[in-house]
Formats: structure tokens, sequence, C-alpha cells
């Protein structure tokens, strides 16, 4: 109703009152912009257990969304939030972070966990963690430059099975020692 | 005024040529500060809502000059103060921003005066420095406070009974004087009738006291007395919390509205009918929109309030001029800092629209809360705003509280550190 009204107020050029009373739905950026306050600015976190959004795919935030709506990924919040969007608005949402540029952090990292990490990445992660995890196969995240503490955190999540691992990776996580995993993230959390 | 007449004119981008405008405030003459020559939005208040606003038109139009005027030149957050009073931060510089890269990175006009004045008509604000054009106008301001509720609470009161519901000062004299305090003293604090800045904050206040006098001061006891007929947010959550941690520390009396107080006697009186004393007393007052909002006339039939459209914040009192964060009505939207930020986005989208001649469109916000119940738990409250008729309301079966069993409530506290840090960082970058 509301969108035939607009319409018939844009045809005939009644916008001296429609612009009062009409507006048109949120824009992209409109949505994308209310999660800066947890996210950073156009999606580049400063804090060190949120992620960065800028700069992913947008596959791999529909489906993290979706994932957060159903309850299959705990968030504390992200599960409350998510389920006040609709799939079309997560799209759109997607969109708008996967335009913007990847978020370099400065984190104080161990140099040999970087190098044995990036021997690992090439051996193990770089088919679906390409380029080093400035980009991601399908729905993979990026991981380049995202933060430690929020990496850590994800991990024991995979870990304990609160959160699902996909099969590939499981298959590549399984056997590998903490000390690997822990050099992986320092690896992506350096990468720039 | 920390600003040397130098940096002031580089600040301002004027020349030597402009320093006449700048001594003129010195003789006290309402002279223009800065001609305006392009479009130009002013904002005033530097805190939640008034940096967002004037660092998003920015980032959406470099076209719009924008002017953001601040009587401070830093800000503190009162989000995580209450940490501070608990003991559980040592400073308060993780809640202190300043505006030089708002200046640097987007070209915000920062001007350190005292707003006195706002002429719609003329569209025009008179500051302690001189008066400012504008197009259109942002205001600001957050509360003050409804003194003539609070008998015997003036300014000379408030250093005796802080209300620390401003951070800065008077945050630093409430945690000196809890400090100060004997062990088997009694911490009295005062809860207004909703709305005000903030409805979970006394609770939050009320743990961290707790906190503190617990480790510290274990004989001792904090009186939550509440105008609201109960805890006005997260209600099960803090009452579980207090259960849990804070059994005979807080003594939490509901309906108790406290309308005077006796700074001499140490005392204050419920409905003028019981009084209670305390070693220290945390006097929270009624609130209304900061005192500029008042006197422009931008506050509705209540007096308190200014009530606005529901998407481009612009007041239905006065054309022209734009409302937001606590001072004002925003539906379904709590008075809190994260509210204030939501509300400046679409308030900064919508009057780059309306500068440009483009439709305006519809609000779509987050409110994200968190509330700390002990140094290492908190508890959050979150929600997704929409309209609706107009109207803004939070979007059917979404948003919501922490789990009730305090599963989250570790992990929360984690969180809650990246919200401060990420919330103020897009404030001051």
């Amino acid at each position: 109703m509301m969108m035939k009204w607009r319409g018939w107020a844009l045809a005939t050029g009644v916008l001296a009152v429609s612009a009062l009373a009409q507006a048109a739905p949120p824009t992209a950026a409109m949505l994308s912009y209310a999660c800066a306050g947890c996210h950073g600015t156009n999606g580049g976190s400063a804090g060190p257990t949120m992620p960065s959004l800028a700069g992913q795919s947008k596959e791999a935030i529909e489906v993290a969304m979706k994932k957060f709506k159903s309850g299959e990924r705990s968030g504390s919040i992200m599960g409350r939030l998510a389920k006040g969007y609709s799939d079309a608005e997560v799209t759109a949402m997607a969109e708008f972070f996967s335009k913007q540029k990847l978020h370099a952090t400065s984190q104080t990292l161990d140099k040999a966990k970087i190098a044995k990490g990036a021997s690992l990445q090439e051996a193990n992660c770089g088919r679906c963690h390409i380029e080093d995890g400035k980009e991601g196969k399908d729905d993979t995240p990026a991981m380049a430059s995202q933060w430690l503490p929020y990496m850590q955190m994800q991990m024991a999540d995979y870990l304990s099975g609160k959160r699902k691992m996909p099969e590939k990776m499981k298959e590549k996580v399984d056997p590998m020692s903490k000390e690997d995993i822990e050099a992986l993230l320092h690896f992506y959390a350096s990468v720039k | 005024m920390t600003l040397d007449r130098r940096s002031f004119l580089k600040l301002i981008g004027a020349g030597a040529g402009a320093a006449g405008a700048v001594s003129l405030p010195l003789i006290g003459q309402a002279a223009e500060l800065m001609p305006k020559s392009a479009k130009r939005v002013v904002v005033i208040g530097g805190g939640y809502g008034g940096t967002i606003a004037a660092k998003y038109i920015r980032m959406m139009d470099k076209g719009i000059e924008v002017v953001m005027i601040e009587r401070n030149d830093h800000f503190v957050s009162c989000p995580f103060s209450n940490l501070y009073i608990g003991g559980v931060l040592t400073d308060l510089n993780p809640l202190t921003i300043k505006y030089d890269k708002l200046a640097a990175n987007h070209g915000v006009k920062v001007v350190q005066a005292e707003v006195t004045a706002i002429d719609a008509a003329a569209k025009m604000v008179t500051t302690s420095k001189g008066t400012i054009a504008y197009d259109r106008l942002v205001v600001a301001p957050g509360i003050d406070f409804r003194l003539e509720e609070m008998k015997g609470y003036d300014t000379a009161a408030m250093e005796v009974m802080p209300h620390a519901w401003k951070a800065g000062p008077q945050t630093v004299l409430l945690r000196k004087q809890l400090v100060a305090m004997k062990d088997g003293g009694t911490v009295v604090m005062t809860v207004p009738l909703a709305p005000y800045r903030c409805p979970p904050g006394p609770y939050e206040r009320a743990s961290m006291i707790a906190h503190y006098l617990k480790a510290n001061k274990p004989k001792s006891k904090i009186i939550v007395l509440d105008a609201n007929p109960d805890i006005t947010s997260k209600g099960g959550l803090f009452k579980k919390g207090w259960k849990d941690n804070y059994a005979g520390i807080i003594d939490y009396r509901p309906a108790k509205k406290v309308t005077e107080v006796d700074a001499k006697a140490m005392a204050v009186m419920v409905e003028g009918l019981e009084e209670v004393k305390g070693d220290v007393i945390n006097v929270i007052p009624p609130q209304r929109a900061g005192q500029i909002a008042v006197a422009a006339g931008l506050v509705g039939d209540d007096k308190n309030w200014c009530p606005v459209n529901a998407n481009t914040f612009e007041s239905t009192k006065q054309a022209g001029i734009h409302v937001i964060g606590d001072a004002c009505v925003a539906g379904a939207m709590p008075k809190s800092g994260y509210s204030a930020n939501s509300e400046a986005k679409v308030c900064a989208m919508n009057i780059v629209a309306l500068m440009n001649g483009k439709e305006t469109t519809e609000l779509s916000g987050i409110n994200t809360c968190y509330s700390y119940i002990t140094d290492k738990e908190a508890v959050s409250v979150a929600a997704v705003y929409a309209v609706k008729e107009g109207k803004i309301i939070a979007v059917p079966n979404s948003g919501g509280v922490s789990p009730a069993d305090f599963s989250a409530a570790k992990i929360e506290a984690v969180y809650a550190e990246s919200w401060l840090k990420n919330i103020l960082t897009e404030m001051s970058t």
C-alpha cells in the first residue's frame, strides 16, 4: 500500500506533501550504519573481540546471519539482533559490507608463530582461505587482519563443538596441535 | 577554555584577517563567528549523538560544512563510568575521547563554546564566542535535571551528594566518597521515575557499588530508593545477580520517590514522609532534555522531552531543527548511548537527503546495552527498530535480554569491552 502511494506521489509530483509523510524503505547503508556501534564504522572493528565485517563476502555474511537467526551459531546478542531483519535486508547489508575495504588491524603478534602459520596455511587451508585469507571460497569468511582474540574465541567454540566446523575444515583441523592452530591464527591476524 | 588563539584560528580555518572576529567575543559582542558561505549544518553537543551526526553528514556529503559546538574539549562516556565508581576501572581515560580526529579525518569544524540561544526563524545559534548561522541544526544536548522536583538539591548540594549522571568530575567525586567512607557505612542511591537517561544505569551502578563494598567494606550496605514500581530494565537479571552476589548488601526499595534532600543532615526524604540517612548519598534527579532544547521551545506538552519525526528526527515544534539522543522522544528506542548513535545516523542521512532535494529514508535502528553485575559478569538488552505508521517500534520477534541463567554473562563482559572500544572509536575518528 505504502509503495503504491509513494509511486503515485512521485508520478504525480505531489511531493511537497508526501516528502513530509513518506520515506523510502531503509537503504543498504541505513541498515548497515546501525551495526557500526559494535563493528566499527563501515564494519572496520576497533574492538578485539568483535569481528570486522568490512571486506567479508556477501555469502559469508548471509550464511553467518542465517545461522545466528536459527540459533545454530551462538553469539550472545547477535542471535537476538539477526531475528530483526528480513532475508532481503540481510542481503542488502551483506552487499554493503562486501564492498568495504578489508580493515587492516594493528596487533601485537608473535613472529615465529606467524612464520609457522604461513606454511600451515599453504599446506592445509589455502584452498578455501584463498589469498592468505584475504578472500574465502563460497561462504568462507575472510581471515586476513581479523582480530586474534575474536578468532581464538571462535576456534575455542569450534573445538568444544559449540560452533559446528565445516567437514573440510574438520579434516584439516583434527590432526593439528593446539600450537599449530595458534600459529595459524597469528598468521591470519598478520596479513594486511 | 583550553584552545589557544592560534589553534582556534586554525580550527575555524581563518587567517590573520579574521583576528577581529575572534577578539570580538572578548568584549561581549554577539558578532558572527564564522560567516556562512556554503550549505551548513550546525550540531550542538559532542556526545554519543552529536559526534556521529557530524561525522556521518561529512561522510555522505563533503559539500555540506559541518560545525559542531561543544562546551568541553573532551567527552567522558557515561556507559562504563559505573565501573570506575566501583573501582573496576582505575581511571576515566578509557572513557574519554577528544575531537581532533573528527576535524582531521572528516573536516568537522569543532568550536568549543557554550550555546546560549537558538533563533529558529533567523536560523542562527548564539554562542559564548559569537553567532553561527545554519541551514539545518542538530540539537544533541543530552539531559538536564528537573531540580524543582528535588527540594534542596542545588549546585552546592551536588558537591555533597553527587548525581554522577553526567560523567566527569561528578563521577570522580562519588568514587572518592565511597573510598573515604568507613566500613559499616550506608550508601543511599535515589532513582527517578522513568523516562530518564539509561534505564538500566542505576541498577548497574548499585551492582558496581555493591561489588566495591563486598570486597573492601563488607560491613557496609547500599539502599536503593527507586521511584519506579520495579526495576526499570533487565529486572529479572539484576534480581538474580543481586541474590547470587550481593545478598545483605543491596537493600532495594521500589516505589520510594525521593522529593527532598538535606545535604547538611545527609538525609533524603521519601514523599516528604520517610527520612533515610546515608554516609554517601548518590542523588539521581528527575530529568528533561538539555536546557538549550527547553529554551529553544523544542520540548513537547510534557515540558520535558522533544517530539520529533520518526525518520528525520526533525522537531515537530520548530522546522529546520533536528533533535537526537536522550533529549528526544524516539518511540520504543530507550535513552541510551547506542540509541543516540543509531538516531544520529538516520538523522544525518535524511538531513543530507533534504538538503539535496532527495527522498528521505526510513529509520533502521539498533540498541545494544550491556550492564555489569560483577567485575567479570555482564548482562545485555538488544533490539532492532523500524518505523511503522510514523512511529518507532521494536521489530517483533527479535531482540530481548541475556539468558536468565547467566550462561552468557562472562562472555558478555568481554564483548562489552569491545562495544565500548568500537563505539568510542567511531565517535572520535
